[in-house]
């Protein structure tokens, strides 16, 4: 197998060792399975983060059932409409008007008027070739006291061009139109999922240097929302959020800063020191939580010994960045679940290939990993110590155990504050079981669910 | 017609009938699309992923391969994956984007086929018709292609217990809460046996012998296709219908009817409960009492109710049987496929049986929900109640329909028995 992987490149199979992995892509993109951890985000969720918008999805029923189902799951159904796209509408060519007319009927019966309506356009759309100009110049004409911002559920696309997640982030902010003013005391925290950390020691620096630090999970009106048009600085944590720093600087002119999300010591300080350049103010001391995070990787590695570890991407944007501080800090990692190297990963990659070769890596949607679960779940745990300790939902799925770590999207955790409260966390989940399938199949980590 | 869906959920689509009808059959389904449809059935319409390992997986479609036609991907795919796990059959599964470009699924099953040896099959599903259309296909798929042959002889009802099949069974009509087990339950206590069950709790091997039946209980629109496949080759008569015991529900509706809810005494008991239901609710005209749901189902449920002397219409938003004997008591059936026909016939109802997403249409006050996995995915999945249970009409039913076979015979096609 090393010389299919190598002469090859990615591979049809569902597992190898880390030292065989082609980067960026270690795996053969073929035939997809689909676990039941349902911790990520999709488009619908974060569209949701809007204050005081509505959302109308065009699609098939295919289509809707994810969706719509997310929206009521979330509680959020009053939030949501959809526009059923038929055989018809194809063979006649009456999408548009399919549009044009669903929308004034869903905002005729819906029980309040949005500030926003975010609709939602498919890759149906796209092979159509639907007249995306008219019918939103029609709309907006036809309901001048709302703001329509075009969103896409665009699949077949996301090998293509920017992904769907990238162009859901970017067209959040498209509803930022001008900057009246610049708050030089604002800076955005834009991208992320999740909210920050209220620990996240980015927080109270950027305080005590007289920065009010902001995101959209601070806005309650929609106007509010808009109005962070006007900070400072956008920072964004994470890669997908780079198309729409990089739109808000070509439309608005709007500085970013990426403050990436990674785990090893010496690149948070310099992330801090360049952030610190940027604003013209002291580049912080942080010494001190260092200590602190050296501390607490100690103590999780006194708590949980060699127990196996299994960390997959749903983790972090940075997992193999994760997985080599954990090797650092003497912890047993001996398995990673992720389909793709990140660029932000690659040095750490290359480096875990020559230190730890024996590390698996498990793709997660191969067909063979359909079976994954099936087989460590017939493996034995001991009574009081677990056989592999997960940090991640589809690692606990995936390895069938109870002591695993609950956090996707990042967990809003970032700097020292994320080392520190991820190895918290291992421990607790060490001493801890949980219930991992009540758990992992609510849609959305953070998100409120009915389940 | 709108189009819309401003206030309710959407039932389940085609492609994931069809995957949920495969399910326990020991296939690989692949459904031809971008990405996220395998989720979405996985998450939400199929109760059996994180317990029964079943073989279902997305193709992962993208646009340059739509663009560009390219099914050898497919195909290539397909052949490795199935090559190496050798199931028992393949379902090739369309969906939205390639019902754009025509992609010629029966032709990709015929290849996939003639090179692995394994029976393939290619569905013209799209995503835009509902799940009961998809289930009926896949059913009709299964009993034209396995259901080939009868195994047995002999005997005939009477002598032995009645086999029957069960057809258009699946968790997204049935839940995970024991209905298909009472089914079979039913069948036994009433002297019949269940010869197969399209599709669960029965495999490849059972479903095989669907032709051996003496007759076919179709409980939902999804059985249609496998029941008339049956007819047509073995002469296996089927009636439709569900034995219902709806004495939960008309307990919730004299509740709302507020005539005299809690009052338990009477002549007779419960019975004599149920006639004041019938007296002061709706057998009078004074109540209108509306099922939504699907076509079976519904018309099972709301004839149960009428022996219970409760009246009530049914509304179906789904695929709809067009056979007369489907609606034997003459239930008011209307056929309202857009939410706009459901608000309509729903204003001037006084209660309102449906799944609890119906609630922003119905309003809460006059709900007594009945969640459908088919509508609300897990949202309810252990809130749905088991109904099974007396269903005397049913039973009723199949013997007459039985006894007009006897009478008939020799069918057309029908293999004469030594």
């Amino acid at each position: 197998m090393l010389k299919h992987v190598l002469e090859n490149g990615p591979a049809r199979v569902g597992s190898m060792k880390i030292s065989e992995a082609h980067y960026p892509q270690p795996f053969y993109m073929g035939l997809e399975y689909s676990t039941p951890a349902r911790g990520m985000w999709n488009i619908a969720q974060t569209g949701f983060l809007m204050p005081q918008t509505h959302q109308i999805f065009v699609c098939a029923y295919g289509c809707l059932r994810g969706v719509v189902l997310t929206a009521a799951e979330m509680n959020s159904l009053d939030r949501f409409s959809a526009i059923s796209i038929r055989e018809n509408d194809i063979i006649n060519g009456t999408i548009e008007n399919l549009m044009i007319n669903g929308v004034s009927d869903v905002l005729n019966k819906i029980s309040y008027k949005p500030r926003c309506v975010q609709i939602f356009i498919t890759c149906q759309h796209f092979f159509l070739s639907y007249d995306h100009k008219s019918v939103f110049d029609r709309i907006r004409k036809e309901h001048p006291d709302i703001e329509f911002l075009d969103c896409y559920m665009i699949p077949a696309m996301r090998k293509s061009g920017i992904s769907p997640d990238q162009r859901m982030r970017r067209q959040m902010t498209r509803v930022w139109k001008e900057r009246t003013r610049c708050d030089s005391n604002k800076i955005n925290l834009i991208g992320s999922n999740l909210p920050l950390s209220e620990t996240a020691e980015i927080r109270g620096w950027l305080r005590e240097n007289g920065y009010e630090l902001k995101s959209i999970h601070d806005c309650l009106t929609f106007d509010e929302y808009t109005d962070m048009a006007n900070a400072a600085l956008n920072i964004y944590c994470e890669p997908v959020s780079k198309a729409q720093a990089d739109d808000l600087k070509k439309r608005l002119d709007m500085d970013s800063f990426y403050f990436t999300n990674s785990f090893d010591p010496d690149e948070i300080d310099d992330t801090y020191a360049r952030l610190a350049e940027r604003l013209s103010v002291p580049t912080p001391d942080f010494s001190q939580l260092r200590s602190k995070a050296e501390e607490t990787l100690g103590r999780l590695k006194s708590v949980i010994g060699d127990t196996p570890v299994a960390i997959d991407y749903t983790l972090t944007t940075r997992i193999i960045s994760f997985a080599k501080m954990l090797v650092d800090h003497g912890i047993n990692v001996s398995s990673i679940c992720t389909d793709v190297i990140s660029a932000d990963d690659k040095a750490a990659f290359e480096e875990l290939q020559k230190r730890c070769p024996d590390i698996d890596i498990l793709a997660t949607n191969q067909p063979e990993s359909r079976f994954f679960a099936g087989e460590h779940e017939k493996a034995e745990h001991g009574e009081n110590a677990p056989k592999v300790l997960a940090v991640g939902q589809k690692a606990a799925y995936f390895f069938a155990t109870d002591h695993f770590v609950n956090v996707a999207e990042g967990g809003g955790f970032l700097g020292y504050d994320g080392i520190i409260g991820l190895a918290e966390l291992m421990i607790d989940a060490f001493k801890n079981k949980k219930d991992r399938r009540k758990l992992i199949r609510i849609k959305g980590f953070g998100c409120e669910s009915c389940l | 017609m709108k189009q819309t869906f401003a206030l309710i959920s959407t039932y389940s689509s085609d492609q994931f009938g069809i995957c949920s009808a495969l399910y326990e059959l020991g296939g690989m389904s692949i459904i031809h699309d971008a990405s996220g449809c395998n989720s979405t059935y996985t998450t939400h319409d199929e109760p059996r992923w994180y317990d029964m390992d079943s073989m279902v997986y997305i193709s992962a479609l993208s646009r340059n391969e739509t663009i560009l036609g390219r099914d050898s991907k497919l195909i290539e795919d397909i052949l490795d994956t199935a090559g190496k796990y050798r199931p028992k059959f393949v379902a090739i599964v369309g969906a939205p984007v390639p019902y754009m470009i025509g992609t010629d699924y029966k032709a990709i099953a015929k290849l996939v086929e003639d090179k692995l040896g394994i029976p393939s099959f290619g569905f013209d599903s799209n995503g835009m018709q509902y799940y009961t259309r998809g289930m009926r296909d896949a059913f009709k798929a299964i009993a034209e292609r396995f259901a080939t042959e009868r195994t047995i002889s002999g005997s005939k009802p009477g002598e032995r217990p009645v086999r029957v099949n069960l057809l258009g069974v699946t968790p997204l009509d049935f839940g995970m809460t024991g209905a298909v087990g009472s089914l079979k339950k039913w069948l036994v206590d009433h002297g019949m046996v269940c010869n197969s069950c399209f599709a669960m709790g029965s495999d490849l091997t059972e479903i095989a012998k669907a032709p051996d039946a003496d007759i076919s209980l179709v409980v939902s629109y999804g059985g249609t296709g496998a029941a008339k496949v049956l007819k047509e080759k073995f002469g296996v008569p089927y009636v439709y219908g569900i034995p219902m015991d709806a004495s939960v529900i008309a307990e919730k509706i004299r509740e709302r009817a507020g005539d005299g809810a809690g009052e338990k005494t009477g002549a007779g008991g419960s019975a004599g409960m149920t006639e004041k239901i019938g007296e002061n609710s709706s057998a009078d005209g004074s109540k209108d009492i509306v099922i939504i749901g699907e076509q079976v189902y519904s018309l099972s449920l709301a004839e149960a109710l009428k022996d219970l002397g409760i009246k009530a219409r049914v509304l179906c938003q789904l695929d709809r049987v067009r056979d007369s004997k489907v609606n034997e008591e003459k239930i008011e059936f209307i056929y309202t496929p857009e939410e706009d026909d459901v608000i309509r016939e729903t204003k001037e109802a006084d209660l309102v049986i449906a799944d609890p997403l119906y609630g922003p249409i119905c309003g809460a006050g006059k709900l007594i929900e009945l969640p459908h996995m088919a509508f609300s995915g897990r949202m309810f999945e252990n809130d749905i109640p088991n109904l099974i249970g007396d269903g005397e009409q049913i039973y009723n039913r199949i013997m007459k329909e039985l006894k007009k076979t006897d009478e008939q015979k020799p069918a057309p096609g029908f293999a004469s028995e030594t």
